[in-house]
């Protein structure tokens, strides 16, 4: 197989097969994430999106094909050492936890490499989570879980982020408080893989789409997507 | 009934109750910290109590070392000899039904009480408490290594409960309970915790085994006997919850002394009586987490 390199390509994946127990759920996906770029998976539910970011951070365990990150192999690594590589996984349940208060969640994932917002940063950039600092974490509006959820990964440093339907279930408000952050990220150097069903905030934020059915990559468009695009997009989306 | 009750036989029994809920709560203690991160009931905890002792015993016998030596040295052997365990027969058990583990654990305490009746048979073996006397508190008499036993156990509970609840170290060990790939993902060494997280619920096992050598004798089947109650007490507490495991074991100890003394034959049954009582009011513990 031709492998074709994007002269700034930070993530090939090739060939992901993944599993869950017996059950095979991704059958051989493509694609390449270029150093800087932000983008989206999309499709239908069930189609693989999230399995797509847990193959490629190790939680999905049963995994074969090629995941190369900056030109090295991740598919036989485990969980922490794809993290200490320098990527972070924001899952779509937000994951925050329930024994721990607020600052303990934040604090809790320890700084992997030089350039992680510090404390006092993340405090700057949301507000509310210093405000209600010693709280349980799960007492949070699902917004502010979000951003916990987001803040605590850009702790570590790690530049190459996993975001998992990051605007599910949020208000209007808060889902473009959330795009633009993500852009301030981009524009910060950061690299990021978004799973999203809702079209309109992907493409408002995404340089390239990548549409995944049945576990594998059907489509791929950039940013300025013609009108012609869009319909076929909402075609698969079924919109 | 009661004008029969002397002072000195309910206190001289409370101390006895106190005396078993440290160990009950010690060695729940145990339990709650390995089943919260591993989901495995660690049925081994008994026989690795046993051990403690063993290992106390055979380091005073044969090496001349000392009840303080014996203090640090077997728990640390002990908890790398569970450590060892965990690695060769719990983790390529872990992606399968907690069961599984949770009977492998079960027939190594089996197998290591049968190896050490072999070895030492069935007979309880002397272990001479390091501090002797005690005092007269006019109402009974207090042995001196009784008082360090409850001391010590408590400080131990105290320590434990703080670190856990208050460290970052703790704060890891509560979210890996919680979601352990989560916790993976920000680069933790998990399966590293786990490891040391099972030496240390094991070490704390042993560590009270050579609190318990000078009180009960060292014997095989020491910790199978004890095991049973502390089982009742997980339950009672919740299962998982740490707070709950200390409590709930200081009190059983407790109500089995006073059903001691108010009606004997009901002693050994009221830590299960209870059990049942708390199943049937609130099935997850009384100290029940709220990931329970």
């Amino acid at each position: 197989m031709k492998i074709d390199v994007h002269p700034n390509t930070s993530l090939v994946v090739r060939d992901l097969q993944g599993w869950y127990a017996e059950s095979k759920v991704i059958h051989g996906m493509n694609f390449e994430v270029h150093e800087g770029e932000i983008l989206t998976l999309l499709g239908r539910n069930g189609a693989g999106k999230t399995s797509t970011l847990r193959a490629i951070m190790g939680i999905m365990r049963k995994r074969t094909g090629s995941i190369n990150f900056r030109s090295e192999e991740l598919i036989n690594k485990r969980i922490y050492e794809i993290a200490r590589k320098g990527i972070a996984y924001c899952p779509e349940e937000r994951a925050i936890f329930a024994s721990l208060d607020v600052r303990e969640n934040l604090t809790l994932p320890p700084v992997l490499q030089s350039g992680g917002m510090t404390d006092a940063e993340l405090f700057q950039a949301f507000p509310n989570l210093q405000r209600r600092a010693s709280s349980r974490g799960t007492r949070l509006s699902g917004g502010e879980q979000q951003m916990l959820a987001i803040a605590r990964i850009l702790r570590t440093g790690s530049r190459f982020l996993l975001l998992d339907e990051p605007s599910e279930g949020l208000a209007p408000v808060i889902v473009k408080e959330i795009g633009e952050l993500l852009k301030k990220l981009k524009q910060r150097g950061y690299t990021i893989i978004l799973v999203e069903q809702n079209w309109r905030f992907a493409r408002s934020v995404a340089d390239r789409h990548v549409v995944v059915e049945h576990g594998q990559v059907v489509d791929t468009f950039t940013a300025d997507v013609s009108n012609t695009d869009v319909s076929r997009v909402e075609r698969y989306l079924g919109v | 009934m009661f004008d029969m009750i002397s002072p000195q036989l309910l206190f001289g029994q409370l101390l006895i109750g106190l005396i078993n809920g440290s160990f009950y709560a010690m060695l729940s203690m145990g339990l709650a910290i390995i089943f919260g991160l591993m989901n495995v009931v660690n049925f081994a905890h008994g026989v690795q109590y046993m051990l403690g002792a063993f290992c106390a015993w055979l380091l005073l016998n044969y090496l001349g070392v000392p009840y303080w030596g014996a203090l640090i040295i077997a728990p640390l052997a002990v908890g790398a000899f569970g450590m060892l365990m965990e690695r060769l027969v719990l983790r390529p058990l872990q992606h399968l039904d907690h069961l599984y583990a949770l009977l492998a654990t079960y027939a190594i305490a089996l197998i290591v009480e049968g190896l050490v009746r072999q070895e030492y048979g069935s007979t309880g073996l002397p272990y001479a408490a390091p501090i002797s006397g005690g005092m007269n508190l006019g109402f009974m008499f207090l042995p001196y290594y009784r008082l360090w036993v409850v001391v010590f156990s408590i400080v131990t509970c105290a320590g434990t409960w703080l670190l856990i609840e208050y460290s970052k170290l703790g704060a890891y060990l509560r979210a890996a309970n919680e979601n352990p790939n989560i916790v993976e993902s920000f680069g933790i060494n998990v399966p590293r915790m786990i490891t040391l997280t099972y030496g240390l619920g094991v070490g704390l096992a042993a560590l009270s085994g050579v609190l318990a050598a000078p009180i009960y004798q060292v014997s095989p089947s020491m910790g199978s006997g004890l095991m049973i109650t502390v089982f009742a007490v997980v339950v009672i507490g919740g299962i998982g919850s740490i707070s709950g495991a200390i409590v709930t074991g200081y009190i059983l100890g407790l109500a089995e002394a006073i059903t001691k003394v108010f009606y004997p034959e009901a002693a050994t049954t009221v830590a299960f009586v209870v059990m049942i009582v708390v199943l049937l009011l609130k099935p997850n513990g009384i100290f029940s987490s709220e990931k329970a």
